[in-house]
C-alpha cells in the first residue's frame, strides 16, 4: 500500500462510515471476496423464474408470523374452561391449545391477522413450491448438474406439507383433531409394529395429552430447521451452479445472459418479497381462512361434515377416500390394505417426481451438463409425464373433495367416487398421449414456420385467381431460437453379435433401458427440425410458399 | 452399466457455441448474437425519467402513509368492533383495517423498487461464462492423492483391529437413543380392545344426561349415548369417549335383516359404535328411510338394519354392535362390552 493511491479520492479525512464498516466486516468476514464474485452476479430473467421466489418469501413470512404466534400460543392439552372474549365458547371445557388459540384470534390485537397470515402463508408456500417444482420439470431445468438441487426441493415440498398438516393440527379444534383422528387410523393400519407406532406417537391411547406439545416441537423446530438447512443449500446451489436460461440469441450452455444481482436483482427481487408479503396480508384481511372458532373444540365422538384438509394433504385424502376397503384377516392378524395401501402409494407418487431426474438421465443416457431450458413441446415424452402426474393429483384432489362435489353440484357421491376410482388408472394414460400429441403438433408448427414463415394475414389474389397468404420469413434470430435445440436418438442395445461372432450378453436391464430410450427419443417422439437444406430449397425456390 | 451402451444418441454440441461471426451467410439457423439493447423511454427522455421517479417516491410515500394508518388502527379501533364490508360481510374491524395497512405498507414499497429497477436502472443485457462444474483433472489427481495420504497416515487400512472396533461401536451408539424412546408411550396391551362398556352398565343420553329408556328412542330418530359413570372430568374422559361412544337406532324389529344384530337388540333399539371402523370419525348421518348410516369423513355407508355392515366406501368391517337389554328399573343396560374392538382395524385386530 503505497501512500499515492489513498490521495486520489479523498486527500483528508476519513473514509464515509459505510466503507469503513465494510472495511472492518471485510477484515473478519472477508466479505470482500464474497462481493466480488457475487454483487454483480448475472441472473437471467424469465416471469416463470420467480414462481421459486414466492416459495422463499412465503416461507420467510411463514418464520416471521411463526415467532409472534408462539409468543402467545400454548402448546398444552389440558383442561380448561374457556371465559375469554368470545361469547359463543364462554364456559365451554377444552384444552388449552385451543384456548389459546382462541384467546390469540380474539383478545390480542392484530393476533387473528398474524394467524391468518400465517395459514395463508403456508397455503401460498405450497402451492408456489409445486408451481416452481412444475416449472423446473417441463423445461428440463432439473437435469445435470441440478439433480441434487432438485431433491432438495422436492424434500422441502415433502417436509413443508408436513409442516402444514402438523401447524394446522395444534390448535386442537374439531376440524383439526377429527385430522389427527385420521392420522391415528393410518399409523394403525401399518403392518405389525402399527399399534406400538400410535401408542408411542400419542403416548398412549388415542387422544391422550401428548400429540399437541409433541406437534408443536416438531412443527416450530425439528422441521423448519431441516427445511431451512435445505434452503440454504439449495440457494447457495442455484448461486453455485448460475441460473438456467432461455435458448435466444447469444445465449448458450457456456454463458448466462441477463443483468446483475445489484442493482437491479436486489430492487427486483428484495422488492417482490415486499409484493408477496403484501398481496399475503391483504388476503388474511379480506378472506378468514381456518376459522376455528366455528368449529369448536376437539372431541372424539363430534365432527363437522364437509370436513377437508388444506388443499396440499386433499390428494391423499382422495387416495383414502377411493380405496375399496380391502381387509386381510389371517391367524389373528388384520391386513388393513384398505388405509395401509393409500399410505404406501401416497409417498410413492410424490417419490416419483423426486427421483425423475435421475430416472431420465438413465433412460435417455444423458450425462451432460444443461444450462438451456427445454421448450415443453420439444420433449414430448417427458411433458406427457408431467402433465399426466398433474391429472393423477388433479383428480385425487376431487377425490378427496367428493363431498363437496356431490353436494355443490348435486352429483351422487358414489358416481363421484367410482368415476374417481377408474380415472386413477385411465385417466393420466389419456392425458399423456394427448399431451405428446399436442407437443408433436406445435412441433410441426414451429417446423412451417421455419421454413415457410410467419402467416401474415395478408391474403394476395395473383393474375389466374388463386388466392394465397403471404407468409413473411422469420428474422434470423426467431429461426435460431426455433432450430437451435438438440434432438437425440434412442440408445441403442447394439449388435447381439460382436465383430469376432462372438455373442454379447444384453442384460434386461440393458433391454429394458433401450426400450425405454426408444419410448422417449424413438420413431414417434419428435417431429425433425428443418435443415439448412431444407430450408434453403423453400426459400431459394419459387417464392410460393 | 454405462458401458455396454454407446452415447453416440448424443447430438454433437456446436464448437462455437454464441459465436456471431459464422452466422447468415452459409447458416440461416446460427446464432445472430446479441440484439443491439433497445433504450426504453427512460433512458433517452428525461421526463419520462423523472415522471418515473415520482412515480416511486409516490409508492414509497404511500407505504409510509399505510404504516401510520396501521399505528393509528391498531390504536384506534377496538378489537371486538364488528362492521359490515360489502361484499365480505360482517366482519372484525381491526382485522381489516390492519391487514389493509400492512398489505398497502409492504406492497408499495415492493412495487417502488420494482418499477424503479424496470425504469430506471439499466436494463442492458450482460453475459457472464459459466465455469465448469467438475474438477479438472489436475485438481482431481491432487486431491485424490491427497486422500490417498491421508488414508495411509491414519493407517486405519493396516489396523483392522481399529477399523473394525470402530465401525462396531458407530453402529451400536445410536441404540441408546432408540432405547431413549422407548417411553414415548406405554405398549398396547389389550387396551385396544376394551371399553367402559361392561355388564349392567346404563346407557346415557348424551343431550341430557339422563338414562335411556325404551320409550325415549323413537323410530327413525338418531340418539347418541355414553355409558354411565365417564364423567367430563375424569383424566381419561376424551380416551374413553373415543372409544365408548355409541349411536342408537329403533328398527322395526321385522326390517332388521341380521338374526344377531336383532337379538342384540332391545325391541329394534340397537346400539353401534359410533367410531367408524376406516380411520375413526364418528359417525353421524343417519338415513331414516334406508337405515344408512355415513361417516362425513370419507363416506364410508354402513347399513345399519343388516348389522351395520359396509356398503360403500373405503371402511372394511362391519360397525361393532354392543348387546342391550333393559333392567329391572326399565332403563337400557349393556349386556357387556363390545365383542370386537371398536374403531379403525390394526394389526393385532384378528
Amino acid at each position: 500500500m503505497s501512500t499515492n493511491t489513498s490521495a486520489s479520492a479523498k486527500p483528508r479525512g476519513k473514509a464515509p462510515a459505510g466503507e469503513r464498516v465494510a472495511d472492518w466486516a471485510d477484515g473478519r468476514l472477508g466479505i470482500y471476496s464474497l462481493g466480488k464474485a457475487n454483487l454483480r452476479k448475472i441472473f437471467p430473467d424469465h416471469w416463470s423464474f420467480m414462481l421459486g421466489e414466492i416459495a422463499l418469501y412465503s416461507f420467510i413470512i411463514i418464520i416471521l408470523t411463526g415467532v409472534y404466534l408462539t409468543l402467545f400460543f400454548h402448546p398444552a392439552m389440558n383442561e380448561v374452561v374457556y371465559d375469554g372474549s368470545y361469547a359463543p365458547l364462554q364456559g365451554i371445557k377444552m384444552s388449552e391449545a385451543y384456548a389459546s388459540t382462541l384467546h390469540i384470534s380474539f383478545d390480542v390485537r392484530g393476533g387473528l391477522l398474524v394467524r391468518q397470515i400465517h395459514h395463508w402463508a403456508a397455503i401460498v408456500f405450497v402451492a408456489a413450491m409445486l408451481v416452481h417444482m412444475m416449472r423446473v420439470f417441463f423445461t428440463g431445468a432439473f437435469r445435470k448438474p441440478r439433480e441434487i438441487n432438485w431433491v432438495f426441493g422436492f424434500l422441502l415440498l415433502f417436509l413443508g406439507m408436513f409442516d402444514g398438516f402438523m401447524g394446522y393440527s395444534l390448535p386442537d379444534d374439531l376440524l383439526s383433531g377429527t385430522g389427527i383422528r385420521f392420522m391415528e387410523g393410518a399409523v394403525l393400519s401399518v403392518p405389525i409394529v402399527g399399534t406400538y407406532l400410535s401408542f408411542f406417537l400419542f403416548g398412549g391411547e388415542f387422544p391422550g395429552a401428548e400429540v399437541v406439545p409433541r406437534f408443536f416441537t416438531i412443527h416450530v423446530l425439528l422441521i423448519p430447521g431441516i427445511m431451512a438447512g435445505l434452503l440454504v443449500a439449495h440457494l447457495i446451489l442455484i448461486v453455485y451452479h448460475k441460473h438456467t436460461q432461455w435458448a435466444g440469441p447469444g445465449k448458450s450452455e457456456k454463458n448466462v445472459v441477463g443483468m446483475p444481482f445489484f442493482p437491479v436483482y436486489t430492487a427486483k427481487a428484495g422488492g417482490f418479497f415486499f409484493v408477496v408479503f403484501g398481496v399475503i396480508a391483504a388476503m388474511s384481511a379480506l378472506v378468514s381462512v381456518n376459522p376455528v372458532w366455528a368449529y369448536g373444540p376437539y372431541r372424539p365422538d363430534q365432527v363437522s361434515t364437509d370436513a377437508q384438509p388444506d388443499w396440499y394433504m386433499g390428494f391423499s385424502e382422495g387416495l383414502i377416500r377411493i380405496m375399496p376397503g380391502w381387509e386381510i384377516n389371517f391367524a389373528g392378524h388384520t391386513l388393513v390394505l384398505g388405509v395401509f395401501i393409500p399410505l404406501v402409494i401416497f409417498p410413492l407418487v410424490l417419490g416419483f417426481m423426486g427421483v425423475y431426474p435421475f430416472l431420465e438421465s438413465w433412460v435417455t443416457g444423458d450425462k451432460r451438463e444443461h444450462h438451456l431450458l427445454d421448450r415443453p413441446r420439444n420433449r414430448p415424452v417427458r411433458t406427457g409425464i408431467g402433465a399426466a402426474w398433474i391429472s393423477l393429483y388433479l383428480i385425487l384432489l376431487v377425490g378427496g373433495g367428493n363431498d363437496l362435489f356431490a353436494t355443490r353440484f348435486h352429483l351422487s357421491i358414489n358416481a363421484i367416487t367410482w368415476v374417481v376410482r377408474i380415472s386413477f388408472f385411465v385417466l393420466p394414460v389419456l392425458v399423456f398421449f394427448i399431451t405428446k400429441r399436442i407437443c408433436l403438433g406445435l412441433q410441426r408448427r414451429d417446423r412451417d414456420k421455419v421454413l415457410h414463415g410467419r402467416e401474415t394475414g395478408i391474403i394476395k389474389r395473383l393474375p389466374h385467381g388463386e388466392f394465397i397468404e403471404i407468409h413473411e420469413p422469420l428474422e434470423q434470430g426467431a429461426l435460431f431460437k426455433l432450430t437451435q435445440h438438440e434432438q437425440p436418438k434412442p440408445l441403442e442395445v447394439g449388435p447381439e453379435v460382436d465383430e469376432n461372432g462372438v455373442e454379447k450378453k444384453v442384460g434386461p436391464t440393458a433391454k429394458l433401458r433401450a426400450k425405454l430410450s426408444r419410448g422417449y427419443y424413438g420413431e414417434g417422439t419428435q417431429i425433425d427440425k428443418p435443415t439448412v437444406e431444407e430450408y434453403e430449397e423453400i426459400t431459394s425456390g419459387h417464392g410460393h410458399h | 452399466m454405462s458401458q455396454d451402451m454407446s452415447e453416440e444418441n448424443l447430438p454433437d454440441r456446436p464448437a462455437h457455441e454464441g459465436g456471431s461471426q459464422v452466422a447468415t451467410a452459409e447458416n440461416p439457423f446460427a446464432d445472430p448474437g446479441f440484439p443491439a439493447h433497445q433504450p426504453r423511454r427512460q433512458d433517452i427522455d428525461e421526463k419520462a425519467a423523472r415522471s418515473s421517479e415520482r412515480t416511486v417516491a409516490f409508492l414509497f410515500t404511500v407505504s409510509m402513509l399505510a404504516t401510520l394508518g396501521f399505528i393509528a388502527s391498531f390504536v384506534v379501533i377496538p378489537i371486538d368492533k364488528i362492521v359490515y364490508i360489502w361484499p365480505l360481510g360482517h366482519i372484525s374491524a381491526l382485522n381489516f383495517a390492519l391487514g389493509m395497512t400492512l398489505g398497502v405498507s409492504l406492497f408499495a414499497i415492493g412495487a417502488g423498487a420494482v418499477h424503479w429497477a424496470r425504469t430506471l436502472m439499466s436494463d442492458v443485457e450482460v453475459a457472464d461464462d459459466r465455469h465448469a462444474i467438475a474438477a479438472s483433472p489436475e485438481v482431481r489427481a491432487k486431491v485424490m492423492a491427497e486422500f490417498a495420504t491421508g488414508t495411509g497416515e491414519s493407517q486405519i487400512g493396516r489396523r483392522k483391529l481399529i477399523r473394525n472396533t470402530m465401525l462396531g461401536a458407530l453402529t451400536l451408539v445410536p441404540l441408546s437413543g432408540v432405547f431413549l424412546l422407548r417411553d414415548l408411550g406405554p405398549l398396547p396391551e389389550d387396551k385396544l380392545r376394551h371399553t367402559l362398556w361392561s355388564k349392567g352398565r346404563l346407557l346415557i343420553n348424551q343431550n341430557t344426561n339422563k338414562p335411556l329408556r325404551p320409550e325415549d328412542v323413537a323410530v327413525g330418530s338418531l340418539t347418541f349415548a355414553v355409558p354411565e359413570g365417564l364423567e367430563e372430568e375424569q383424566h381419561d374422559y376424551q380416551e374413553q369417549l373415543a372409544k365408548a361412544a355409541l349411536m342408537i337406532v329403533r328398527i322395526q324389529p321385522n326390517d332388521i335383516k341380521d338374526k344377531k344384530s336383532r337379538d342384540w337388540a332391545h325391541q329394534g333399539i340397537l346400539a353401534f359404535s359410533k367410531i367408524c371402523t376406516h380411520v375413526g370419525c364418528p359417525i353421524s348421518l343417519y338415513e331414516q328411510q334406508t337405515h344408512h348410516v355415513l361417516c362425513p369423513c370419507h363416506q364410508s355407508t354402513f347399513d345399519l338394519s343388516d348389522g351395520a355392515r359396509v356398503i360403500f366406501g373405503p371402511a372394511g368391517h362391519a360397525l361393532p354392535q354392543l348387546h342391550i337389554s333393559v333392567n329391572g328399573e326399565g332403563y337400557l343396560e349393556a349386556l357387556g362390552d363390545f365383542e370386537e374392538p371398536v374403531g379403525p382395524a390394526f394389526w393385532e385386530r384378528g
